[in-house]
């Protein structure tokens, strides 16, 4: 039994050498071409990834003609940058993979989902069996483990989820905050939506053109308040989201200190996403208000990353544990596989079907 | 005996610091399983040895200033157990922790044990105000806990500079109205305190009562500055741990003038 993972990501492949492969296979494909036992296609805009079992050793190149099935050309004249691990290698390669180890953005979650897609995908069309089950069951274990026990997916690290992650931190529950969107560019309406996942439900949208405005209310289910009158909202708003396209500063120390008189008990969090900026640098020394421009989140996002990857030894860890435990698990000496080929014995289809 | 019961309560505390230290460095932190444990079965040791204090006092175990900070220590582990889990602020038995252990240790390694033959009997109006006034104090200091957790939260905000620690501190407004409930809860226990006091019977040290109403003075302006809205969040939050700060001093002075009036 060989256990193997072929493939490409951001490591070693750029994004067009990645479509070249990407869509042209399916797991089943791969199975029927290849030989193999088993088989899962995993394919995200960072990576296309193979992970299949076989009797007897299939080829790389077996494997990248799959993947180029539909398209003209010919897998031995082109020689991309695939990667291969077999046994213990690809079991440490996917678990590093489904815990964001291997992901472009440390820690992210999104990959987590991804390959649960690609197993439910490959399951249904039969082309995962008993190894690959379990071998992705384990993953998934090990990712929520990971995720669980280190702070890897820990802090925000994107413009929409800093901003919604410090509002957070300042307010606890967004469901009672404020908020007025000013300029309705596209970052304004994603930071927005973010928001408003969180449980944010009084939102207000002021654009110098009311249409737009309007039409980003619509979108995220706010209401439109008029450009002249936005400076007022401060009064009672808690969380400013600015990014017009203003030459001039819009809220200054002036403007703003007769309103935080009437709300000395309420913090504001200002967050000012425009360039040129739209609030005075100096706000941020007013008391209760927290200013942060483009610079400041992108520092709290890049500080995200260091804390991220800190963790990455922990969570190392943590897989190399459950790759020792996993192959001995699977090895035929093992008194775990013992146990297990005794329960194959009752009746591998019965343990397929239960298991799958 | 008591002492041991003491002892195991210290190290109770001592392995919340160390599991918070090592889990802050690593930046793994998960309060809630091991701080509670820890905090919880070191106030089970703590109540036991003045439990059994009491018993060979005969009377409320707040003779000596040994007695008082190992009373002080657990009205701050018992306003934890009681609030701190309730506001589910996370951090903040990494912050009691260390608190209580200073308190502790400070008690097992000072001199401060002396055993006076008390020559008053036992007046229950005097141990009702002294053991009240104490657990007012564990309020106080958890206002405390959390005005220093409020303020370094608000510093790593306001610089921009988020730290690993600033992921396991609770959200500023949460702090904040933890901080005023444990503020007016203190002050609430603390009034019923120096109101007992004058049902003593006994003539108190002039200097102790002017301190003590300054000091609900002081706890008083803050309340009906936050009540008004006249002082920002901020200043609360200072206001809280500089509040405390005084009411340590005045426990410090109470316990020392106490305790030269009882020398012989």
């Amino acid at each position: 039994m060989n256990v193997f993972c072929i493939g490409l990501s951001h490591h070693t492949a750029n994004v067009a050498t990645l479509e070249q492969f990407a869509g042209n296979a399916t797991a089943e494909s791969i199975v029927r071409q290849a030989c193999c036992t088993e088989a899962l296609l995993l394919t995200t805009c960072n990576r296309v990834e193979v992970y299949a079992v076989s009797d007897k050793r299939v080829s790389t190149d077996e494997i990248t003609s799959c993947l180029m099935a539909k398209t003209n050309r010919n897998a031995h004249n082109y020689a991309p940058p695939f990667y291969r691990y077999e046994d213990s290698k690809c079991v440490q390669h996917l678990f590093r993979v489904a815990s964001g180890l291997d992901s472009m953005v440390v820690g992210e979650s999104e990959i987590l989902g991804q390959a649960k897609k690609a197993y439910e995908s490959a399951r249904t069309s039969g082309a995962v069996g008993p190894y690959l089950h379990r071998l992705f069951q384990r993953a998934f274990r090990v990712a929520k483990q990971v995720r669980t026990h280190t702070d890897i997916a820990r802090g925000a690290v994107s413009v929409g989820s800093v901003a919604v992650e410090l509002a957070q931190r300042i307010f606890g529950k967004l469901s009672e905050c404020k908020v007025l969107v000013l300029g309705a560019g596209e970052t304004s309406e994603r930071t927005a939506r973010a928001l408003v996942s969180r449980g944010v439900t009084d939102l207000r949208v002021s654009n110098r053109s009311l249409d737009r405005a309007r039409e980003l209310a619509q979108m995220v289910g706010g209401q439109t308040v008029c450009f002249d009158d936005w400076a007022a909202q401060c009064r009672e708003i808690d969380i400013l989201l600015t990014s017009t396209s203003s030459e001039t500063l819009l809220l200054t120390h002036d403007i703003l200190a007769p309103m935080l008189r009437e709300r000395l008990d309420r913090p504001l969090f200002i967050i000012d996403i425009a360039v040129p900026r739209d609030v005075d640098p100096n706000v941020n020394e007013m008391e209760g208000v927290y200013l942060y421009d483009i610079d400041s989140i992108r520092a709290v996002a890049e500080q995200s990353l260091v804390l991220r990857r800190q963790q990455i030894a922990a969570a190392e860890a943590i897989i190399a544990d459950h790759v020792v435990e996993f192959v001995d698990s699977i090895s035929p000496g093992s008194s775990r596989m013992s146990q297990t080929t005794e329960h194959s014995s009752l009746g591998e289809n019965a343990l397929r079907a239960s298991e799958l | 005996m008591d002492r041991y019961l003491l002892i195991a309560s210290t190290i109770c505390f001592l392995a919340a610091v160390v599991h918070t230290a090592v889990a802050l460095r690593a930046g793994v932190f998960h309060p809630m399983r091991f701080n509670f444990f820890a905090i919880g079965l070191g106030f089970i040791f703590q109540t036991a040895f003045l439990s059994i204090r009491g018993h060979q006092l005969g009377r409320c175990p707040i003779t000596n200033l040994f007695e008082v900070f190992i009373f002080l220590a657990w009205s701050v582990a018992l306003i934890y157990i009681l609030v701190g889990s309730a506001y589910r602020l996370s951090l903040m038995g990494a912050f009691t922790a260390p608190l209580v252990l200073l308190l502790q240790g400070f008690a097992l390694i000072a001199p401060i044990d002396t055993r006076h033959r008390l020559n008053v009997p036992v007046n229950s109006w005097l141990e009702f105000h002294a053991s009240i006034s104490l657990v007012a104090y564990g309020a106080f200091a958890l206002a405390c806990i959390a005005g220093v957790m409020y303020l370094l939260q608000e510093r790593q905000l306001k610089t921009h500079q988020l730290h690993s620690i600033f992921y396991h501190l609770p959200p500023l407004t949460n702090l904040f109205a933890a901080i005023t409930r444990l503020l007016w809860c203190g002050f609430a226990l603390y009034t019923v305190g120096i109101v007992s006091g004058f049902f003593t019977g006994h003539p108190l040290p002039r200097i102790q009562v002017v301190a003590a109403i300054l000091l609900w003075l002081l706890y008083a302006a803050i309340l009906q500055g936050r009540h008004l809205k006249w002082l920002a969040p901020t200043r609360v939050a200072a206001l809280s741990v500089i509040g405390f700060s005084g009411a340590l001093a005045l426990l410090w002075g109470i316990t020392f003038t106490a305790e030269l009036h009882q020398v012989p």
